[in-house]
């Protein structure tokens, strides 16, 4: 299998990264490289297997619904790349 | 030879007054001005900081207060968050952030004493293994500095093989501490999953990510995990268990040890040197007492390919948050809200980081969820399964910690695959969420080789033992570049 650069640009909007061209066509073929590489897990036979989704089996802890934190909302505006009157700023979504 | 000494010594030279927590934390931050600019591993040292930790660690001792750490430098990867000091990941998209908190890990080291010199370089996001791939400019081998310091930890290993620092932590998602441990001639752990607390370390693959201690021994090891362990709530997989003394068992003769040799590991594609340098280790081990039987991984094979779709898929996810609206670099310029995703995006990871978000955003993308996630996720269970049943014949698992020694710059950065497989016996490991550790075992060519111990679930305080017997038996530990010697 081989991805189109049609494909590529699918994938690359879907990660919210704007590629050149040039650079869709290098990463067109790395990615081609890659896939073909792990394409060797598809001749494994896995029927019956439960997939592994994490390394321990262990049960969701939970804990009290109560508030834990203390209010750092300044601390955490302060890093921000654009921040006002204490909200984050955006770029404008509804006309 | 103040700045060779193990942590032991060092912490019975501060406990006698023979030397304070300033003068120590003076020299390495001394060594680190003269040999920085050579190697390139830090990215960030801050010596007003570690002065004032220092000397608050002088008033502790001097008020009588002894602690196994108190007082000992130490560097931080920079994927632990610090408050109040920077933490970049190795990336544009962080050179600039400076966390609010600390992470676990950071605080548990400072509780125990540990005076913080600065933060280590490292692979982009902790994706690669030549440290390369850092935003940073790489990291020099101190061996040689033509060939890289492994990665992702790169940056902490050549501190410490350059002994610009005597400890450092490092974090291991599929060999990120073995691998630079190997090439550097260093002792680097990586702990049973969820030993070690991820809250603060930046993620990357979170069912894989793990922090360990990286230093000259496995004595150093026992003592730095001893305080980077724990249970902590603020990450859903830190497991809740009894605190342990990981030197419990340092001093346990070999007698008996059954050293399990899986046959995949020993096959085509290791490097002669390194193949050498390993069987004389094995030989080292049936000389202090321990037995070696071949046994198998059929499905260790299978690591790499799986690991490369379950890994960036989870990246793509994790790597998500990166948006320049609450923190990080943001584009100057935009048209609208996708637009400034895209090109914040676009300009704040590098290369590597980028093909591993859009593999990761494909294989887990309508229609393909099944046929490379989910198949990855059953592989994954085949190949933690072949480990159960070799532990049920041995104590403990070993062979070579990489196929190679240290390579050169270039020589697999332009192959990604040919780069993926630089982790090919380290990798099965992480899968599995199973503690593993390199010490040094010789070299190759001049060029340091690491021995790779694996170990069933949570035993760490064992593995460190067959390392530190080894360790006193040999001194390919104490080996240091005579350039920085």
């Amino acid at each position: 299998m081989s991805l189109s650069l049609d494909e590529v640009g699918r994938i690359a909007r879907l990660a919210r990264i704007a590629l050149t061209p040039k650079e869709a066509e290098r990463i067109r073929e790395e990615l081609n490289g890659i896939l073909d590489f792990v394409a060797q897990l598809q001749a494994i036979d896995t029927a019956g297997v439960i997939p592994m989704a994490h390394a321990v089996d262990v049960v969701q802890r939970l804990r009290e619904d109560c508030v834990t934190e203390a209010d750092r909302r300044e601390d955490f505006l302060a890093i921000a790349p654009e921040a006002e009157a204490g909200l984050y700023l955006v770029p404008k979504v509804i006309e | 030879m103040i700045h060779t000494a193990s942590l032991k010594t060092l912490a019975a030279q501060l406990a006698q007054k023979k030397i304070s927590s300033v003068e120590l934390a003076t020299l390495f931050l001394d060594r680190i001005e003269r040999y920085n600019p050579t190697l390139n591993a830090f990215i960030t040292v801050d010596r007003d900081k570690a002065l004032a930790a220092a000397r608050q660690a002088d008033a502790q001792l001097g008020a009588g207060e002894t602690a196994p750490l108190l007082g000992i430098p130490l560097a931080h990867k920079d994927i632990f968050c610090t408050r109040g000091l920077r933490t970049t990941c190795g990336s544009k998209m962080l050179a600039n952030f400076v966390a609010p908190y600390d992470a676990h890990v950071v605080e548990r080291l400072r509780e125990a004493g540990m005076v913080m010199l600065g933060k280590c370089n490292m692979d982009e996001f902790a994706m690669g293994s030549s440290n390369e791939t850092s935003y940073f400019g790489p990291v020099k081998n101190p061996w040689d500095l033509t060939r890289v310091p492994g990665g992702s930890s790169g940056g902490s290993a050549a501190a410490i093989a350059a002994r610009l620092v005597p400890a450092a932590t490092g974090t291991d998602t599929g060999g990120s501490i073995r691998q630079p441990a190997a090439l550097c001639g260093l002792t680097g752990l990586k702990p049973t999953y969820g030993v070690v607390s991820r809250y603060g370390m930046i993620a990357f693959a979170s069912s894989l990510d793990q922090g360990g201690p990286m230093a000259a021994s496995a004595e150093d090891c026992a003592l730095l995990l001893n305080a980077m362990a724990g249970f902590d709530a603020r990450d859903s997989t830190s497991l809740e268990r009894a605190p342990e003394d990981y030197t419990r068992e340092l001093e346990r003769p070999l007698d008996g040890l059954k050293i399990g040799l899986p046959k995949e590991f020993f096959g085509a594609g290791m490097d002669d040197g390194v193949r050498a340098a390993v069987e004389e280790a094995l030989a080292e081990y049936r000389r202090l007492g321990a037995e070696t039987i071949e046994v198998s991984l059929p499905n260790s094979g299978l690591s790499v390919p799986a690991y490369y779709v379950l890994a960036p898929a989870e990246a793509s996810s994790n790597l998500a948050r990166y948006d320049g609206v609450r923190y990080g670099h943001r584009a100057a310029e935009y048209r609208d809200l996708i637009d400034m995703y895209e090109k914040t995006r676009a300009e704040g990871f590098g290369a590597e980081v980028k093909r591993r978000i859009l593999i990761g955003t494909y294989v887990l993308s309508h229609g393909y969820y099944d046929a490379y996630y989910l198949k990855a996720q059953q592989v994954r269970r085949l190949i933690a399964a072949d480990f159960a049943e070799a532990f049920k014949q041995c104590d403990v698992l070993m062979g070579p910690t990489t196929p190679s020694a240290a390579f050169r710059f270039g020589e697999k950065s332009a192959d990604p695959v040919a780069m993926y497989l630089s982790d090919i016996y380290t990798i099965a490991v992480n899968l599995a969420g199973l503690p593993g550790l390199s010490i040094p075992c010789g070299f190759a060519g001049g060029l340091p080789v690491g021995l790779q111990i694996i170990g069933p679930w949570f035993a760490e305080a064992r593995m460190l033992n067959v390392a530190h017997r080894y360790q006193q038996a040999t001194d390919w530990h104490r080996r240091l570049p005579e350039e920085f010697a």
